[in-house]
């Protein structure tokens, strides 16, 4: 196995071996950390020892009992429903509108949606942050929803806008030849064919939602204080192993989200996008 | 477009027996549907500019502004020796870990651009996990491993290979190896999407004239990556400059970055002016960065990292 070639250039696999340990080493420097907070959780003790010398469930019960922390949650999950609802709408929309006008307006357009993940993020929270010290809108959920959803529009844009390049738009001329009109051509024709991408990228502005954290250190304070924002002054002051428990469950949702778009994926009836335009969802963080 | 194709199409067929008026009509019809087309982005066009956009512009106003007068005093102020020491730590650790990662992204992706397709699916879910894993819980898991008597010092203690525990986070250290690890997909990606696209029949041609496999490699493979390792770097080099939470986490207060001194600004000393001549001259790098790439290899190339 190892002296049969791998390559066009004849290298054998035993001669690349150092190929594949070091490939291997670098997705276990990628994977492992996260993963090693999950037993981590189950800990006894405060000190975040590994292995852990007991097994309890006693951070998950202060997680559970603490009501701030449970507030906080609610707030993350109502936040996150709400971005992904008028993300996702709007996104879709202005992909759609776009595709199908293709006037010298449209590049323009296509470019202004890029802008919130081209500024820095840092930047953009406290321009808001400014904002929103006029308007009222600080500490308000509705605040935080137009926030996360200016963050979440471009990547809805970005996944859409994508799936039309390998849509035949013909076929809704076909719908609207026969007598349709153009929206109820666009939902009964385009729509099921490009739903794919559409639930990809509402995953991807819910979970981009959940995760905001430096925009909500600045607009979600008080008793509207997102899980990240609490999370996050709690791992500035002490490396609390409540953050264990509630990490885990972080982690559950990635990837029970991650693996629903890549069960969507497999469906026959798209072409797969690899790489899965990952870009833009750290600019969205960082 | 095909809408365009349609009307002609129709409008030859009635040649015959109303060709101006239908024409026209058609026409007419045609922009106005283009209009309310164009139309259907504007909603998601105006909450982008209402919210981030203007807030932005008003901070640049504010950066210029001192009471009632224009001033460039808090520009000024960015020569004091805190912020270039700022600025100097911001461009050496978004070096260091652009270096780190084109390092070990590179052989990844190459490893995962070689690979038979089913496993090269697996490998690129494993590199994924940790883009839709929470920012926060990675740097949690990394404080954990990093502390005085976390994991890494208590193992590296077992082997016998230090005696003292390492100081590995609250400092440039800690800070490097988290940034590494929430950046290094981003190089990967990218990397991966161009080596795979790229014609592996050059590589045969490479090694039928003679060529052995290292020099093939370095001369045709890695030269045919380029556009995809540029992508990478301009990414994650971008994301590094602007980065915060990392940093103010794993550094503990002792790492200094660019967007910590505007966070500081604007929560400790609520002074608006130095925060936006700040936040002014990131956006400004951040820019001329992308432009200037973008003008070597083509913009769409960075966005869509093919």
């Amino acid at each position: 196995m190892l002296r049969r070639p791998a390559t066009e250039t004849q290298i054998t696999h035993g001669g690349r071996l150092w190929l594949y340990v070091l490939g291997g080493l670098t997705l276990l420097f990628l994977i492992l950390p996260s993963l090693l907070v999950i037993p981590l959780s189950f800990s006894d003790s405060r000190y975040l020892a590994f292995p852990p010398p007991g097994w309890s469930t006693r951070w998950y019960e202060a997680y559970f009992d603490a009501i701030e922390w449970r507030d906080a949650t609610a707030m993350s999950f109502t936040a996150a429903t709400l971005t992904m609802v008028i993300s996702t709408a709007l996104g879709t929309l202005a992909a759609y509108g776009m595709h199908t006008s293709q006037s010298r307006f449209t590049q323009l357009a296509y470019a202004t949606f890029m802008l919130p993940l081209i500024i820095p993020g840092i930047l953009i929270a406290i321009g808001i942050f400014l904002l929103y010290a006029h308007l009222g809108l600080n500490n308000t959920l509705t605040g935080i929803v137009l926030a996360h959803s200016v963050m979440a529009i471009p990547l809805v844009v970005i996944l859409v806008a994508s799936s039309f390049k390998s849509y035949d738009m013909n076929q809704e001329m076909v719908a609207r030849s026969l007598g349709a009109s153009r929206p109820w051509a666009f939902l009964t024709v385009t729509l099921p064919q490009i739903k794919t991408s559409v639930i990809s990228a509402a995953l991807l502005a819910f979970i981009t939602s959940l995760d905001e954290v430096v925009i909500s250190l600045f607009i979600a304070g008080g008793d509207k204080a997102t899980l990240t924002r609490r999370m996050f002054n709690a791992l500035r002051d002490e490396i609390d192993p409540t953050i264990a428990a509630i990490s885990t469950l972080l982690i559950l949702i990635s990837v029970f989200l991650l693996g629903l778009t890549q069960l969507l994926q497999r469906s026959p009836s798209q072409q797969p996008t690899p790489g899965n335009e990952p870009s833009p969802r750290q600019s969205a963080k960082a | 477009m095909t809408t365009t194709s349609l009307a002609d199409e129709v409008g030859r067929r009635d040649h015959a027996a109303w060709k101006a008026p239908n024409e026209a009509a058609y026409r007419r019809r045609e922009r106005s549907e283009t209009t309310v087309l164009a139309a259907l982005a504007v909603p998601g066009l105006l909450l982008i500019g209402a919210i981030a956009l203007t807030p932005i512009a008003w901070l640049f106003w504010l950066s210029f502004r001192s009471g009632s007068d224009f001033t460039f005093e808090h520009y000024e102020r960015l020569l004091h020796p805190t912020y270039t020491l700022t600025l100097q730590t911001t461009f050496e650790l978004s070096f260091l870990v652009t270096a780190i990662c084109i390092a070990l992204g590179y052989p990844l992706a190459y490893l995962i651009s070689q690979v038979r397709p089913r496993l090269a699916g697996f490998l690129l879910l494993l590199v994924l996990f940790p883009v839709w894993t929470s920012l926060l819980v990675r740097c949690y898991a990394w404080l954990v491993l990093l502390q005085r008597r976390g994991v890494v010092n208590s193992w590296l203690q077992d082997m016998g290979l230090i005696d003292a525990p390492l100081r590995l986070m609250h400092n440039f250290t800690g800070t490097t190896i988290g940034m590494v690890h929430i950046m290094l997909p981003f190089m990967v990606l990218p990397l991966y999407a161009t080596m795979r696209s790229l014609n592996r029949d050059y590589m045969r041609a490479a090694a039928n004239l003679g060529a052995s496999p290292v020099k093939a490699f370095w001369g045709v493979f890695v030269p045919l990556s380029f556009p995809g390792l540029f992508a990478g770097i301009i990414i994650v080099f971008v994301l590094c400059l602007g980065f915060y939470v990392t940093p103010a986490l794993l550094g503990g207060g002792r790492v200094m970055m660019w967007s910590m001194q505007i966070e500081r600004n604007v929560t400790y000393h609520s002074d608006w002016g130095a925060a936006s001549a700040l936040g002014v001259v990131l956006l400004a790098m951040t820019l001329a960065i992308l432009w200037g790439v973008g003008r070597l290899i083509g913009f769409d190339r960075i966005v869509g990292g093919r």
